[in-house]
């Protein structure tokens, strides 16, 4: 087991390295250097040359690209072109705000999408099912930006029962320890803005969790429908247990272990799809910001929050293969 | 004549009617189908020029509601452009854009798979070591950032959503490529002396085509989807193409005043999408047994 996860954390190092390598010359090797694309088309030469040098960018690219990894590797993400902010400062605070809602969303897939898969694959070919199955089709199908400025419209707009955008309230104090807005609130324990930020949190995460439920909901249902069709399962029923004990004590655990995998899988999905939402609903977080970066042509940003999230995005999958080896005794390590 | 055995059907026979008695998997096709036909007859279909701007029709609502008429049946945007000649042309490009990308992806993915299947050892690895990187950007990032660069155009998006999917179809080849040339009838092909690329071509992919065909149409769902969601962001088709993503994106400013004008392509997207999804489930079902639940 050691030198299974051993292996796996050596492999990192090639991927991380890749993943740098790709990054890195997809911005040089493009048409148009950074100069140019942030100064515009109409910059001077002076102005140019002057960029050039303090970016770095005069140097060949081997070099430049040297530089960059011994910047990685002592963890110094660089400044923001615009604001002049240190990239690390803006990460630790914008970043707690989209684990806040992706972990969200995640338990409201989790929660969802195995209650629907259960009760689906218990009752294979009810109404319920084909109900539930064609819901999460549509789930799997639907453009979230979309769905979100849906729920503005009805939940916000019409009714008025939910903050259209934004973490908190102007005007509800809340003194940010960690910035993850709602354990400051329970820590300071100031119930006026925990209610807020709870407000505020509702529609994004349920948009955000939109794909991933369906996703689990559909893996929870196949993986059960198999588990029941086996003889243990028909030897638990023929015993005389009830049918509550089959399937929360006998079947859902071996069920289970395919669908963790899936969960571990949808961070990608909720990363990438933290962009688009959090772009909808104001929410400050890393996609939003690398949004912004994008529409600002903020290449730093580009480029480092880009290795971040997908370094970060490397290292849950790794903890998730090694969580699946954990679980599943079946699996056989080499 | 010799009496028909069952046996002597072909097997696609097989496969297709159970995809036809599979009923929304036949859905999903009339859906796909509408959709096509949208999009190759959207002039002859859409009643109005989708980028004509009327500035005298502004903000009209659907026809059933109060103040619309039938002039507009789902309303105008705030330039006066109608909404429905907007949908019907958005779907031609929706449906292009699926097309390019995934077609990229299909070739160069089968090629890549194909031949680290087949040569397998070191080749093997370093290309699978390659896909993996790829597949270490979260979904749709790695698009954002391609389109970042090359600069925002329906054609950059389209080849970084063709990035983006090279993977899966490689990973897909990979797989059954190296279950194939196990067996006796690529020895025998080796034996009589065929070359490598006719074998890997002509001999081994044929039989992989049912993996192939059912990630290939959902491919074209996700990369709906995807290009709807890059062209949101301002990344994808520009001012004034009609595309749906983009449609919604100019609607948010007006949420409060005219919900119609992001109701509808939203719910284009959300159809395109299912239909290739309904279909992809429906042939995963018929062609891919081993799927089967």
């Amino acid at each position: 087991m050691a030198a299974y996860i051993l292996r796996r954390i050596l492999i990192l190092i090639p991927t991380l390295l890749g993943v740098s390598i790709i990054i890195f010359f997809m911005l040089h090797l493009t048409p148009g250097d950074p100069a140019e694309l942030l100064l515009g088309e109409r910059a001077s030469d002076e102005a140019l040359k002057n960029l050039r040098e303090h970016l770095g960018l005069n140097k060949p690219l081997y070099v430049q690209y040297g530089l960059f990894l011994k910047r990685l590797v002592t963890l110094d993400l660089g400044e923001t072109i615009w604001t002049r902010q240190k990239v690390w400062v803006e990460i630790r605070q914008r970043f707690p705000a989209t684990i806040e809602l992706s972990v969200t969303a995640l338990m409201i897939s989790c929660t969802l999408g195995m209650i629907f898969g259960i009760i689906s694959a218990t009752k294979q070919y009810s109404a319920f099912d084909y109900l539930s199955m064609l819901g999460a089709l549509a789930g799997v199908s639907m453009p979230i930006f979309w769905l979100g400025l849906v729920f503005m419209l009805i939940f916000s707009v019409n009714l008025g029962w939910l903050p259209i955008s934004g973490r908190l309230s102007v005007g509800v104090d809340l003194e940010v320890v960690t910035n993850f807005y709602i354990l400051d609130a329970v820590i300071t324990k100031n119930g006026p803005a925990l209610r807020d930020a709870l407000w505020h949190l509702i529609m994004p995460a349920f948009t955000l969790s939109t794909i991933p439920t369906a996703i689990v909901a559909r893996m929870t249902r196949s993986s059960m429908l198999e588990v029941l069709r086996q003889d243990y399962i028909k030897t638990a029923k023929a015993k005389g247990l009830s049918q509550f004990k089959v399937i929360f004590k006998h079947a859902l655990r071996n069920a289970l272990i395919p669908v963790v995998t899936t969960i571990g899988l949808q961070f990608g999905v909720l990363l990438g799809g933290a962009i688009l939402t959090e772009t909808i609903f104001a929410w400050p977080g890393v996609g939003k910001w690398m949004y912004d970066a994008v529409m600002q042509r903020d290449y730093m940003v580009i480029q480092n929050g880009t290795l971040f999230i997908a370094g970060l995005f490397v290292i849950i999958n790794l903890g998730v293969d090694v969580l699946y080896a954990l679980i599943n005794p079946r699996i056989s390590i080499k | 004549m010799a009496q028909k055995h069952p046996e002597d059907r072909h097997p696609m026979l097989d496969q297709l009617s159970q995809l036809w008695r599979n009923r929304t998997a036949v859905a999903g096709l009339v859906v796909i189908i509408v959709f096509i036909l949208c999009g190759i007859f959207a002039p002859a279909l859409s009643p109005h020029d989708p980028i004509d701007v009327a500035l005298y029709d502004q903000l009209k609502p659907p026809a059933w509601s109060e103040g619309g008429s039938t002039k507009n049946i789902l309303g105008t945007d705030d330039l006066g452009r109608d909404i429905l000649s907007r949908i019907i042309y958005g779907a031609r490009v929706s449906l292009l854009v699926a097309l390019v990308s995934v077609g990229l992806a299909f070739c160069f993915g089968t090629i890549i798979g194909s031949i680290s299947g087949y040569y397998k050892g070191r080749l093997d690895d370093i290309v699978m070591r390659g896909i993996d990187i790829i597949l270490s950007f979260p979904y749709i990032l790695l698009a954002i950032v391609v389109v970042a660069y090359l600069g925002p155009s329906l054609q950059n998006a389209m080849l970084a959503i063709a990035i983006t999917y090279v993977p899966r179809f490689a990973r897909i080849v990979r797989a059954s490529v190296l279950e194939e040339s196990e067996k006796d009838y690529v020895m025998a092909a080796r034996a009589i002396g065929a070359r490598d690329l006719r074998i890997i071509f002509v001999a081994i992919l044929p039989n992989c085509m049912g993996p192939l065909i059912v990630q290939t149409t959902l491919s074209f769902a996700s990369a709906i989807l995807d290009a709807a969601a890059l062209s949101f962001l301002g990344l994808g088709a520009q001012p004034p193409t009609p595309e749906w993503g983009a449609d919604i994106a100019r609607s948010r400013a007006l949420i409060l005043r005219a919900s119609w004008v992001m109701t509808f392509p939203g719910l284009a997207i959300l159809g395109a999408v299912l239909g290739f999804n309904l279909l992809g489930d429906g042939l995963r079902d018929a062609l891919d047994p081993r799927l089967r639940d």
